[in-house]
């Protein structure tokens, strides 16, 4: 069992979802960025996600682009990846990496998952790694024993969805909506309806991610799902404020308000 | 796939070549990949939508296009005997209408009615929009903003055709973020749209549908090859940024053993300098764009910039089917520099009174390499992909001609 998997175990039993953060490592800086997770588990944030930055980042709205860019020039590479996630890890929450699939197989499929385990992560998620690409990488989860967490959209078929389902541990990550990441004014409908088409398929957790960014939509999500994922609001404090002090009070802030939603 | 194993020509239902294509995508545009694929393939054997396409390739596009020797060119080229295939000549100014017309007819037959494409230099926004006006679809280009800039004309004439130009200001500003742009925009809408991708990248089905929609290149030059002069080609050569172009003339030859394919590729200053867009000569296996292919990357996999005095080909990837032809050696990839590229485009303009697209110009420089290494009795087939009519400006800064 991850740390995930036993944090998941533990919010489950106490009626609540799990409060799920998400920052793309090396934003705004190295520093900063330990900074800034640190606030959000303060604020009551359950587990960090940390992004990989990538060149190319498709799934990402500008928000997430604008910082990735911002990394990148910063010269952000895998060790400093590595190096965020044992940081958070130090922190007392499971954390795992979301990454495009490239830099994994730059970096070695069973060695990333190696070094992953070893830096004491959770699991991965991958979001443009197609389940008919992922045999060499799910084999490599299992032997350095993490989780491999695929997102399953509302586009995803009948037929496919318990193939997608079944290649994920940890929990399964629900695309509320059809679009890329960011904030929204309101969760998709969808959602709901997703996630009960991938729990009539898997006793593993459902996390929904894509435009949750306040205490209202936490909470509403939180009513059908064990997680809910959290990226460009907080992504956003940081913009929002040249003050990196004040920056790190609005993060804690806006982690408690959600912390507060996942509960019901 | 085992050592033991012969490799295959042919892409296996998910879209491999080899350990090359495949899908790397948002799992939300599997729903859609799985219906262009099952569109593409009914269509294939469709004789009504092939004759209606045909049809209008006849009456609309311009073709068969034409095979003419460049008989003084040739001399420039170690004397062989030299074929150029005139993609140059169609309705829009290059190879890129056989793939547009196609997809767009596919676009209507899923009862879609807005179509996205992403250009470089423009010739592929300038063919999207063509198509959109001819068939009544609604039409987005996504263009690097910095191409918007280098290459005005051709938003102009997007604009005149009816479709919306998009400037992308993300990552470097080009040709590789107006298709993350693109793909962002299908992921948003993909119930209402078909992303008309230009080149043979991309996620499966498209590295397959757009060859299959250029392979009419290759059909018609092998038959008129042995018609007019009764011959193959010892060579066929073209230009490769994605590849389509020279995808679409490769593949009919690819069972011709003794016919050599040859790619050119964009080398920019030079491989050594590091500023080229030579995917297969100077990069390395990766995955961009929804496609494991050749990449040019740096050593944490992000995506390096290329550079190319040619738009078109300045691309960091490169088609799977080409990654995959290399590696078997059924074709070579060779890298051709802005200056060589830009001596046989100045030579064609003289010699024949043809001026090429920058592209083109790299399988023309190419084309005097290996001449010179076949002598007087080569005979090559280069893929005359597109005019130089938009070049004319960067040529003319070029070789410094005052307008």
């Amino acid at each position: 069992m991850t740390a995930l998997s036993n944090l998941l175990v533990k919010t489950q039993a106490e009626n609540r979802a799990a409060l799920i953060g998400y920052l793309p490592a090396g934003f705004p800086t190295k520093e900063k960025c330990i900074l800034a997770i640190k606030a959000m588990v303060t604020g009551g944030v359950d587990a960090i996600e940390i992004g990989y930055p990538y060149s190319d980042p498709v799934m990402d709205g500008p928000v997430i682009q604008a910082a990735a860019e911002q990394s990148l020039a910063n010269g952000t590479s895998a060790s400093d990846v590595f190096d965020i996630l044992a940081a958070t890890v130090a922190l007392g929450v499971p954390a795992v990496i979301m990454t495009y699939w490239n830099p994994i197989e730059r970096f070695g499929i069973e060695k990333f998952a190696a070094e992953l385990a070893k830096r004491g992560g959770s699991g991965v998620i991958t979001p443009d790694l197609t389940i008919e690409e992922s045999a060499t990488w799910r084999s490599a989860c299992a032997k350095s024993d993490i989780n491999s967490i695929y997102v399953v959209a509302p586009s995803t078929s009948d037929a496919r969805l318990p193939k997608v389902v079944e290649a994920c541990s940890g929990f399964v990550y629900a695309a509320s909506l059809m679009g890329v990441t960011g904030t929204r004014g309101s969760v998709s409908g969808n959602a709901s309806e997703l996630v009960a088409r991938i729990k009539s398929h898997t006793s593993t957790p459902v996390a929904v991610g894509l435009g949750v960014s306040n205490g209202a939509q936490a909470k509403e999500v939180a009513q059908y799902a064990d997680g809910v994922i959290v990226g460009s609001a907080f992504i956003r404090k940081l913009q929002e404020n040249d003050n990196f002090d004040r920056a790190l009070e609005a993060i804690t802030a806006l982690a408690k308000e959600l912390a507060i939603g996942v509960r019901r | 796939m085992s050592s033991a194993t012969t490799p295959t020509l042919v892409e296996d239902f998910l879209g491999h070549f080899g350990p090359y294509g495949g899908r790397f995508v948002p799992e939300a545009l599997i729903s859609a990949l799985d219906e262009l694929t099952q569109a593409h393939e009914s269509a294939k054997r469709d004789p009504e939508f092939q004759n209606q396409l045909a049809e209008l390739h006849r009456t609309y596009t311009g073709r068969p296009s034409i095979l003419t020797e460049a008989k003084r060119f040739a001399e420039h080229a170690g004397g062989a005997r030299i074929f150029l295939k005139r993609e140059d000549l169609n309705h829009t100014g290059s190879h890129k209408i056989n793939n547009v017309l196609g997809q767009a007819l596919l676009t209507k037959r899923m009862g879609k009615k807005r179509i996205i494409a992403e250009t470089g230099a423009g010739q592929h926004g300038v063919a999207s929009a063509t198509a959109a006006a001819l068939l009544g679809l609604e039409c987005v280009v996504y263009m690097g903003e910095a191409d918007t800039k280098r290459q005005a004309l051709n938003v102009a004439r997007m604009k005149l055709l009816g479709a919306q130009v998009i400037p992308v200001t993300q990552g470097s500003k080009t040709l590789k973020d107006a298709i993350n742009e693109a793909m962002r925009d299908w992921v948003t809408n993909v119930a209402t749209t078909h992303y008309l991708l230009g080149t043979v990248a991309g996620p499966h089905p498209f590295p397959t549908m757009v060859r299959d929609f250029h392979r009419v290149i290759g059909v018609e030059a092998r038959a008129q090859m042995l018609e007019e002069f009764g011959r193959l080609p010892d060579a066929v050569l073209a230009c490769v940024g994605g590849g389509s172009n020279a995808i679409g003339i490769f593949h009919p030859f690819i069972g011709d053993a003794n016919v050599r394919l040859i790619g050119l590729e964009a080398g920019g200053s030079g491989i050594e300098s590091g500023k080229h867009a030579s995917t297969i000569s100077g990069g390395s296996a990766g995955v961009l764009h929804g496609t494991r292919t050749y990449v040019l990357q740096d050593e944490n996999g992000q995506t390096v910039e290329s550079h190319s005095i040619s738009a078109g080909l300045d691309y960091p990837g490169v088609g799977p089917e080409h990654a995959f032809l290399h590696d078997i050696g059924r074709a070579e990839y060779r890298s051709i520099t802005d200056a060589q590229a830009m001596e046989a485009f100045s030579i064609l303009c003289k010699s024949e009174g043809i001026i090429p697209a920058i592209e083109t110009a790299h399988a023309l420089a190419g084309a005097m390499i290996i001449g010179k290494e076949l002598g007087p009795s080569g005979c090559l087939l280069i893929n005359l992909s597109g005019r130089g009519d938009k070049d004319v400006a960067t040529a003319a800064e070029y070789f410094k001609i005052e307008l």
